[in-house]
């Protein structure tokens, strides 16, 4: 929260106010019918659409609106220190044309097929860490289980030590959720402080000792030729560590939250695994965990709205995913829901690279979770806590497994 | 009946390839394609269907042949 509470969403909107973190959707549903473009005046002025047609025109319009800061913050990139087209993290920060290559290069690792060899790895580790979890009667359904899977994944494919785990999320933390503070606070902290030194020693390692996964392959890649950049090496390795972690880790909290709360939904995935693909879907749907952002770089009227080059827009899909234009009854999970053309991971030409990966780790993770535990509730729904900022997802989530 | 997958409007979301494997498939980088011509063998109906209902970037066009 950057200093007082909101009281006016349509004029004066905050990602981090409590009340949003808490539960945005009824924000949503308010300024779906009578604002469906709010604005604010905090963090240097930025927009929020929040119907599927607006969120849907500005993810299409590459000319109009850059990704060269993606994550709304008081470090606003002004007309100096443009980092477009390539940006701090390609291609997530990359305009076209440069977006296109830099996307390529990672596409193939992220591939039906190169996602589906991970998938028996995946399942052990749910195993490993669900063995863990063993004889007790009160488990932490975030802390204890979703919060390691994308991490133990993410941190082998980069080829970093696992030990690190706790080194990543406080990161993540630093990056997504510290938005709030003050921009040279923040530039310290993200752009030159620990964050850097830890992935350069990490790349230094790599290009002393090559081996088989990313974090090597970026290094020995070329882009018409040349090797990348070293600040493109960070920068990419920077992203897939930021982007495959905490998103996947608050989808599958958001479905376990959601299980440990709705018995009959509960059940009948328990009794009937083949739903699981389309359930996947619809949690993705329902508590779709990403909101990304965009800055103006051309005037544009956004539904009746003047937006000025250099303002922020902040780009909902979990908004636009519960849009009843859409979807008809947006706000009911419905497990075998057959026609679903959610945008949780965004529309466009910055479609999530690791989509697959996404939905490869969610469906084991609450596939194995169902067949070890399957009668469980939320023990304290009052103790569960979200986090704050773009990112969406339980960070606790206490559950009582019947015995 | 026959299936296309419109390869502007493709973004590799897969969502074909993963409803409905016996009509479509994807290339190294993720983006889907309809398999041979794209004809739909008979009892797939429903998968087509499915499969376009649920491509985000209504890239899969249906023509009754």
């Amino acid at each position: 929260m950057t200093d007082s509470k909101v009281t006016d969403w349509a004029t004066d909107f905050d990602h981090t106010d409590p009340a949003w973190v808490q539960d945005p959707y009824p924000i949503w549903d308010d300024l779906r019918s009578r604002c469906p473009v709010a604005h604010t005046d905090r963090y240097g002025g930025a927009w929020l659409p929040v119907t599927h047609r607006g969120v849907a025109a500005v993810a299409y319009d590459t000319e109009h609106f850059t990704s060269r800061s993606v994550v709304v913050s008081n470090v606003k990139p002004g007309p100096e220190d443009l980092p477009a087209p390539i940006g701090l993290a390609p291609p997530i920060t990359s305009d076209p044309p440069f977006h296109s290559l830099a996307r390529r290069l990672l596409l193939p690792a992220f591939s039906p097929r190169a996602i589906a060899a991970l998938e028996p790895m995946t399942r052990d580790l749910c195993r490993e860490l669900l063995d863990a979890t063993g004889g007790r009667s009160e488990i932490d359904a975030a802390v204890d289980y979703a919060q390691h899977i994308p991490l133990k994944v993410i941190v082998g494919m980069l080829g970093f030590p696992q030990e690190d785990a706790d080194i990543f999320r406080r990161f993540i933390h630093m990056v997504l959720e510290s938005v709030d503070m003050p921009a040279e606070a923040r530039i310290e902290q993200v752009e030159r402080g620990e964050i850097v030194d830890y992935l350069e020693e990490q790349i230094a390692d790599h290009q002393a000792h090559p081996r088989d996964d990313l974090t090597s392959f970026l290094i020995a890649a070329e882009l018409d030729g040349t090797r990348l950049a070293p600040e493109m090496v960070r920068g990419t390795v920077l992203l897939l560590m930021i982007a495959g972690i905490d998103t996947t880790w608050s989808a599958i909290g958001s479905a376990l939250w959601h299980l440990g709360l709705h018995p009959g939904d509960r059940k009948r995935l328990s009794a009937e695994p083949e739903l699981l693909p389309s359930a996947v879907e619809e949690f993705l749907r329902a508590y779709a965990p990403v909101t990304m952002a965009r800055m103006v770089a051309q005037d544009f009227e956004l539904e009746g709205r003047s937006l000025r080059e250099g303002d922020w827009l902040l780009l909902p899909f979990p908004s636009a995913n519960r849009d009843p234009s859409v979807f008809p009854e947006p706000d009911r999970v419905i497990l075998d829901r057959a026609d679903n053309r959610h945008a949780a991971f965004g529309l466009g030409i910055h479609r999530c690279l690791g989509s697959n990966l996404a939905r490869m780790e969610l469906r084991v993770a609450l596939g194995e979770w169902l067949a070890r535990y399957p009668d469980f509730e939320v023990s304290d729904p009052s103790a569960v806590t979200w986090s704050a900022g773009q990112v969406r997802g339980p960070r606790s989530i206490p559950v009582r497994i019947a015995s | 009946m026959k299936v296309h997958v419109d390869r502007q409007r493709c973004q590799g979301h897969s969502r074909c390839y993963d409803l409905a494997p016996e009509l479509f498939d994807v290339d190294d980088l993720g983006n889907g394609f309809e398999l041979g011509d794209g004809t739909v063998p008979a009892g797939l109906e429903d998968k087509a269907a499915l499969a376009q209902a649920n491509c985000p970037e209504h890239a899969i066009e249906i023509r009754e042949s």
